[in-house]
């Protein structure tokens, strides 16, 4: 049996306003170049300057991992060639990291839980893109110079799943602390994987390989699979050695294998030193603590479901683990329902059907204030269950009102005792055989009327009060 | 004309002063300017290096390789000019990249010496040291990264100064080595001097390593008694001419009342080693950035790593590829330690030897070079050669400020210098004893 050893490296984008070394917007889908000066285009004779706001984040996260924040980190020059990166140097901190020694905790679903130890993370700038046409190739730098924090984890994880759990988790804890969009499809927030496998009981560990530039979880999953399956059939067949080398590899998401991109870059020497345009990096004590003040955590608002508003511990973890969803509840909560309401019309739902469109809660069509407002009239009577999933089906594809949806769907129950007792009257005089029938001793016929009864007032009747006035009538 | 002079002309008298020197230059052999460029602004025109951008200017750094890039900024020290009443005007001719002493490595030919052609100007700033010692400036900015300002002025019998690591914005100034370079004036007097350093000089949130502290502008005194350190085995290194200039310059701050006190340093050859690991390195890397990708000199390929080998290959001259080569093999792993390292706990020991001596000096005199400035081809091998900056390099290497001044001439009438090295800030008490030697000299050109 091998035991499999999983490490990663997180890059999230910070979300600051401007660049870490220069005064550009970070926002990069502009024209092409357009967000650039002297510095990030690496004129001849321009210099950086470290942007705070960056600083400030990666403290934020430093303090949300219960990390060690060193109060002097430095900055090297990693140095090489490629026309995306215009000074040909990455200016990223090598030597001393500003975060080190971290930890987070991933849950299964089965409740327990696991710590995952963070070795450090550290500021660096990002690079821009090349597009390759034709002949020819294009640079674009306005993604350039935008700050990255690189998360590096320890080798702690030892399955897909874990690896996953580990990535939703961090993902998560970037949201609320808002330090980063970390938007996986745009790639503000992407991962390479560090994978080996080992005989159980094995102390060393097995050849590390790194699959590298990952954007999804799904792909991820598939990626780690694929290359545990290799190497454990590469040790199985007896050309470990020969198959596993230290390496780098890409995913190719239509076979779902990873292919090695063996040449240059693994020969690579990065002949790293401290940059001399850039002091070593002081933090105050002060800095540290103030950057101490952080939201509410992923955790901690778990926990605080569960202790103040008596949700399971599950659904809890689930509209914990994104900061939207989260957001989302509290202000469904905020509209005077119930946690147990929120919690089912939330999560299974309007999730189901988000799910079947394929939209995310930021692109619902039913805001919180709306699915609060459909909440609220189910539980004061207004509509019925029924009428609640025909209303948020409804409003999925229609921008209206919820009033007005439950008055142009005809959902508002009768509750009114004369209402229904007419309905009653005619269904009983309709069915004079039943009724017979029924007071003859098939008591399994008060269905049947209830039925009846709903039909005829085409599902608007209070079910509640249909029973009631029924159980009256037959006696 | 000096600049104190002529920063008290009128508009229109400036503006003739520049039309006379650009004829001036025109007539001239000496090749010290590339051109004359005038920024347009008015004020007393400075020559300007060829490593400091001015908006809308070529800046070539003397290399095949940026010919054509034009800068779409200004250098914050090209900002502050203006602000002091002067305006930039010519470029002037430097080795390659900062990389030299004498102005040869230049892709647009030598300069030559104006006090004998046959003598090199000395480098790297000889094209700015040239055009103030001949007549040809008023003053003019250089930069100096291990002599680049003291060596030429020495050699071509002018005033050069190099502010305390930190003091001048290296804010559009093309970097050679990042932790030792700073811009300075070449003038052609020490008052002059203290004039164009207190134009350029101050913070600049632009540079990260400029310093953020009070800067009070300078107010020379010839007349204050200091302590001045010499270093005593240095004077044993310098030829008979240079040694005796050295040896009446001592007798002269003692006859003006100074106090001379005699000291020992660890020896000039650990200041060339710790300076070509350093300063390559870092070059290494800035100088990567020339790619041919967005400016500059391109030379197509058939692929990416063609395009560079033949931009990089075609664009550099030998003396930039040697410290490249030099730089990246001190940097590769597996030396880092044995050199890069090493040269970093050298650095802190040259640094901890200043300022022993600054314990019980207020300035040190020392030599600027061993001789005067020699005659073209006579040294051929790139160690000799690194030899003419023995004297400078340490004080780049400690971030001191320092300031060379004439002080004599040897036996074929070339100038020799002296420079005054002062503690980290103390600009002042460099121009208040070099304006005092200065007096009692009274150097004539
Ligand atoms: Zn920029």
């Amino acid at each position: 049996m091998f035991e499999i050893v999983i490490g990663l490296e997180v890059h999230a984008q910070l979300n600051t306003k401007t660049k870490i070394f220069c005064s550009c917007p970070t926002s990069f889908n502009e024209h092409q170049n357009s967000n650039t000066c002297p510095t990030c285009l690496a004129l001849p004779g321009a210099l950086p300057v470290l942007n705070k706001e960056a600083v400030n984040k990666a403290m934020m996260f430093g303090h949300a991992v219960n990390a060690t924040i060193n109060e002097k980190s430095i900055f090297n020059r990693k140095n090489y060639f490629y026309p995306d990166n215009p000074k040909a140097y990455q200016i990223s901190q090598f030597d001393v990291a500003i975060v080190e020694d971290g930890e987070l905790m991933i849950d299964f679903e089965d409740g327990s839980s696991k710590r995952v130890g963070i070795t450090r993370a550290h500021l660096e700038e990002d690079a821009g893109k090349n597009t390759h046409e034709a002949n020819h190739s294009k640079v674009d730098l306005n993604r350039c110079g935008t700050p990255l924090l690189e998360i590096v984890s320890e080798p702690d994880m030892r399955s897909a799943e874990e690896a996953v759990l580990y990535l939703k988790k961090l993902h998560s804890i970037v949201r609320y602390l808002d330090i980063s969009d970390a938007n996986m499809q745009e790639g503000s927030f992407r991962c390479d994987v560090n994978i080996s496998i080992r005989p159980e009981g094995q102390e060393e560990f097995g050849t590390r390989v790194e699959v590298k530039n990952m954007n999804s979880f799904k792909f991820i999953n598939q990626a780690i699979n694929y290359e545990v399956n290799r190497q454990i059939e590469a040790y199985e067949d007896g050309v470990y050695e020969q198959e596993v080398v230290q390496e780098t590899r890409l995913f190719n998401t239509d076979t779902g294998e990873t292919r090695s991109m063996r040449g240059k870059e693994e020969s690579a020497d990065y002949r790293y030193f401290p940059d001399p345009d850039l002091l070593p990096l002081i933090v105050t004590k002060a800095d540290i603590e103030k950057a101490g003040n952080i939201p509410e955590l992923p955790d901690e608002k778990k926990q605080r479901y569960i202790d103040e508003l008596g949700i399971r511990a599950y659904d809890a973890t689930v509209i914990c683990a994104d900061k939207a969803v989260a957001n989302y509840f509290d202000e469904v909560l905020e509209c005077g329902v119930s946690a147990k309401n929120a919690v089912n019309y939330l999560t299974n739902e309007l999730n189901g059907l988000l799910n079947k469109e394929g939209l995310t809660i930021h692109e619902s069509p039913i805001d919180a204030q709306k699915l609060g407002a459909i909440i609220k009239n189910l539980e004061d009577d207004t509509i019925n269950g029924k009428g609640a999933k025909k209303l948020l089906e409804f409003l999925m594809g229609e921008q209206t009102e919820v009033d007005a949806a439950i008055e142009k769907l005809g959902l508002k129950q009768v509750s009114d005792d004369g209402a229904i007792l007419a309905i009653i009257d005619e269904v009983l005089s309709n069915n004079e055989d039943k009724v017979e029938e029924y007071k003859g001793g098939k008591e399994k016929l008060f269905g049947f009327f209830v039925g009846q009864v709903m039909k005829a007032s085409r599902g608007s009747a209070n079910p509640a009060k249909v029973n009631e006035l029924l159980r009256e009538k037959l006696g | 004309m000096t600049l104190k002079e002529a920063l008290n002309l009128s508009p229109e008298e400036q503006q003739s002063l520049k039309s006379e020197l650009k004829a001036k230059i025109e007539a001239s052999d000496l090749n010290a300017y590339i051109d004359s460029s005038d920024d347009g602004c008015g004020g007393v025109p400075i020559a300007i290096k060829d490593n400091i951008s001015v908006k809308d200017w070529d800046v070539n750094c003397a290399s095949n390789i940026l010919k054509g890039y034009k800068s779409p900024y200004s250098a914050t020290v090209i900002e502050n000019l203006h602000r002091g009443g002067m305006s930039a005007f010519g470029r002037t001719n430097m080795d390659e990249f900062a990389m030299g002493s004498t102005t040869e490595t230049s892709v647009f030919g030598k300069t030559l010496n104006p006090h004998d052609k046959n003598c090199v100007p000395g480098g790297s700033s000889g094209g700015s040291a040239a055009a103030v010692g001949g007549g040809l400036a008023v003053a003019a900015l250089g930069s100096d990264t291990g002599g680049s300002i003291r060596q030429p002025a020495a050699f071509c019998g002018c005033v050069g100064m190099k502010p305390t690591y930190g003091r001048v914005s290296r804010y559009g100034l093309v970097a050679f080595s990042s932790s030792l370079d700073q811009i300075g004036p070449i003038t052609q007097n020490v008052e002059d001097a203290a004039i164009l350093y207190d134009a350029i000089a101050g913070h600049d949130s632009h540079d990260s390593t400029s310093a953020n502290i009070e800067y009070k502008p300078t107010v020379i005194d010839s007349d204050r008694k200091m302590t001045v350190a010499v270093i005593e085995n240095y004077l044993e290194e310098v030829d008979a001419p240079t040694r005796k200039a050295m040896e009446e310059s001592i007798e002269a701050l003692k006859s003006a009342g100074h106090t001379v006190v005699y000291k020992k340093m660890m020896g000039t050859k650990y200041d060339i080693s710790t300076y070509y690991i350093v300063a390559p390195a870092e070059a290494s890397a800035n100088l990567s950035r020339f790619d041919g990708i967005r400016y500059g000199n391109r030379i197509e390929g058939d692929n990416l790593e063609e395009l560079y080998l033949k931009t990089r290959t075609e664009g550099f001259g030998d003396e930039v590829k040697r410290r490249i080569m030099l730089g990246n093999f001190v940097l590769s792993s597996g030396y880092y330690d044995a050199y890069y390292i090493k040269a970093q706990k050298v650095r802190h020991l040259i640094k901890n030897e200043y300022e022993q001596i600054f314990n019980e000096a207020d300035l040190i005199l020392s030599p600027v070079t061993p001789s005067a400035a020699f005659e073209f081809g006579t040294i051929n091998d790139p160690l000799e050669m690194y030899k003419s900056d023995m004297f400078t390099l340490s004080i780049n290497l400690a971030g001191l400020p320092a300031i060379s001044l004439p002080v004599g001439k040897d036996d074929r009438g070339m100038p020799i210098g002296a420079q005054f090295i002062a503690k980290h800030f103390d600009e002042q008490s460099l121009f208040d004893g070099a304006s005092s030697l200065e007096k009692i000299i009274n150097y004539k050109g």
